[in-house]
């Protein structure tokens, strides 16, 4: 497999690959009777690099698996909804500002039911990358979002958020259209809708730009996605006061963000399991699990009525945190 | 109306606040400056706050040295220009509700550490020299009183502690105060002013911008009226759900509201921010706040939206 950016980690595996690669093509320039010793030499390696690349990926780092997460490689909200969603019809526009690329909604078919699909897009080559902020939203995205999301809602169509954005877009224009009161009033309205709605972390969850669209029922993050209030340079920056790679895997880990560590703090209902070496090696093989997780949480929530959903939503949300409570208040202190 | 059987839980913190909100004794007044360089997430304030702890001090925008207990009483604002220093959340108490009217609730609530945080410092020992410094427990205090003979609930978040940063025991206290003036059936109030989701206790804080949004949606559709009061500064993960909520917003002059902090937008765009970005008065041409109102007009102010929303 050929890619043309390499994690500094990955290194060991993409060797074999190289290696892998020459052989084949001498394979391919060997006449048939010679071929039997260069079969075996490929057999070996393969299963070399199926080591190596369980070796790395089982020990990622939190700091590794934010940039498996935001490997340029990795499949977007557009790539799933390509491999996943029959009869795709995409809506635009937020009918106050304009259409934020950054923010894909449209309705579709993923297996037996009829969704309403809202994700982020960073962008895949370098012209939709600037178009997108690189999944940076600005306010006309959310408010985009939800626009949508009440249409679905209208017409009782449970909705699939997939959410991949370092954050919402910092900039004067986000700040004069309002970027917290649009992601403020998702985060209050998301509340009431009335049909089903499941969110995937399908890569990066920054903050309360992820938020902004994963108020769901159900949360599940792939297992190399990453999930907190804030990317670990922004943490570094502030409380180690400096970014660098340091720093950075300090503040990763400190995050707790990864897929593990969020279904642990009951932050997330579940991790879907990408393929070994990350979603960007088998980008249709993540599809598949992805789709049989939603199909299997829309079967689930469709038996439920408006009312108990919200409540259900209401229910999730409410007991997040962890505090303790003092039977004595008169101690003032922890 | 607050309900009479609801026992004041904590006598004995309210009196504690009282004494230490005691505006004849400067000394009580905890310093802010180190409060500042703590968690202060992404804004770097563009004035310094009360640093002095002496009689007299020189006021951070029109320069005119100023008598601190002068200043305390002109409601912690510039006697000359009527600069608005930053209260903390005792005092702020203190200035809104009808004298002795407030009755604390929720008292009891003590932030722990979740995910065992460690950057230069341990999260725990920033709790702990955080409440020793501020008296506080974490960075909210909420209860009922009066506002011009109003109930109220009013919940006020604390710049003194963690620059009234919001992880669980914040959010939890917020949400409680939305339930509990749904309850009672009373406005509720919120003053803001925080830098924003607190780091330390990470993905669990990002959930507390969806716990308080999500109890803000039964509190208004069920008819209650929320004023939030935007204070200097609001950021982030707070103005970003409960904060920018409000049925009314009012915003305190010049104080600086937004989603992401000053520095990181400069950052981001590589240019110079335009004159008074992201100051209330900025805010208030962009349609993203009902009104600036100075300090000393708040109670009117407040009581008369309330009067006008009928409950």
């Amino acid at each position: 497999m050929s890619q043309y950016y390499v994690l500094e980690f990955e290194k060991p595996v993409t060797e074999l690959e190289k290696q892998i690669e020459a052989l084949d093509a001498e394979l391919a320039a060997t006449p048939p009777e010679a071929q039997a010793a260069i079969v075996r030499r490929i057999d070996d390696l393969r299963s070399a690099h199926q080591q190596t690349l369980k070796a790395v990926y089982s020990n990622l780092t939190a700091w590794e698996t934010v940039r498996v997460a935001r490997h340029p490689k990795r499949p977007q909200s557009r790539d799933y909804i390509e491999m996943i969603c029959k009869d795709f019809v995409e809506l635009a526009g937020d009918r106050r500002f304009g259409d934020d690329p950054a923010m894909v909604t449209g309705f579709a078919r993923i297996g037996p039911h009829k969704v309403l699909i809202v994700g982020h897009q960073k962008g895949r080559n370098t012209t939709e990358k600037i178009a997108c902020h690189f999944g940076c939203a600005h306010p006309e995205g959310y408010r985009k979002a939800l626009l949508k999301m009440q249409l679905a809602a209208k017409f009782n169509v449970p909705i699939v958020t997939l959410v991949d954005t370092p954050g919402a877009y910092p900039g004067i224009g986000a700040e004069q259209r309002g970027q917290a009161e649009a992601i403020a009033v998702n985060l209050r309205e998301m509340t009431g809708l009335r049909v089903p709605i499941i969110s995937v972390v399908i890569g990066e969850g920054g903050s309360g730009g992820a938020l902004g669209i994963a108020v769901a029922n159900r949360v599940a993050m792939l297992s190399n996605a990453w999930y907190s209030v804030i990317s670990p340079e922004g943490c570094a920056a502030i409380l180690w006061k400096a970014a660098n790679e340091q720093t950075n895997t300090a503040a990763a880990t400190a995050l707790k963000l990864t897929a593990a560590d969020n279904l642990r703090l009951g932050i997330v209902d579940a991790v879907i399991a990408e393929p070994l070496g990350g979603a960007h090696r088998d980008p249709n093989a993540t599809a598949r699990a992805l789709e049989q997780w939603i199909i299997a949480q829309v079967a689930d929530l469709k038996r439920l009525d408006g009312q108990r959903l919200v409540d259900d939503r209401y229910a999730r949300f409410r007991k997040l945190g962890a505090f303790a409570e003092q039977a004595d208040t008169q101690t003032p202190l922890a | 109306m607050p309900d009479p059987a609801q026992p004041s839980p904590q006598p004995i913190s309210k009196d504690k606040d009282m004494a230490s909100n005691n505006p004849n004794n400067p000394t009580s007044t905890p310093s802010r400056a180190a409060t500042a360089t703590a968690t202060w997430q992404e804004v770097k304030p563009t004035r310094k706050v009360v640093v002095s702890e002496g009689l007299w001090l020189r006021c951070p925008a029109c320069s005119a040295l100023i008598y601190r207990k002068q200043m305390e009483a002109n409601l912690h604002c510039c006697p000359e220009c009527q600069h608005h220093y930053r209260v903390g959340a005792t005092q702020r108490v203190e200035q809104l509700l009808d004298a002795g009217t407030f009755e604390p609730l929720f008292t009891n609530l003590r932030p722990t550490d979740p995910l065992n945080f460690r950057d230069l410092k341990s999260y725990k020992d920033r709790l702990r020299s955080e409440q020793a410094k501020s008296g506080q427990s974490d960075a909210c205090k909420a209860g009922v009183g009066f506002i011009k003979g109003r109930p109220v609930m009013l919940a006020v978040l604390d710049l003194d502690f963690l620059m009234g940063s919001m992880g669980s025991v914040v959010g939890e206290i917020v949400t409680r105060a939305i339930e509990g003036a749904q309850d009672r059936g009373i406005p509720l109030l919120i003053v803001s002013g925080s830098g924003g989701a607190r780091m330390q206790e990470a993905g669990l804080s990002l959930m507390q911008m969806a716990k308080t949004s999500a109890a803000l949606h039964r509190f208004q559709s069920a008819g209650g009226l929320f004023i939030s009061l935007l204070t200097d500064p609001t950021t982030g993960g707070v103005t970003a759900s409960f904060a920018m909520l409000g049925d009314v917003i009012l915003a305190e002059p010049k104080a600086l509201v937004g989603f992401a902090g000053p520095r990181v937008i400069a950052q981001t765009i590589r240019q110079e921010l335009p004159d008074g970005f992201q100051r209330s008065e900025y805010l208030l041409k962009a349609g993203m706040v009902d009104r600036v109102v100075p300090r000393k007009d708040l109670r009117n102010e407040i009581a008369r939206l309330i009067d006008y929303s009928g409950r």
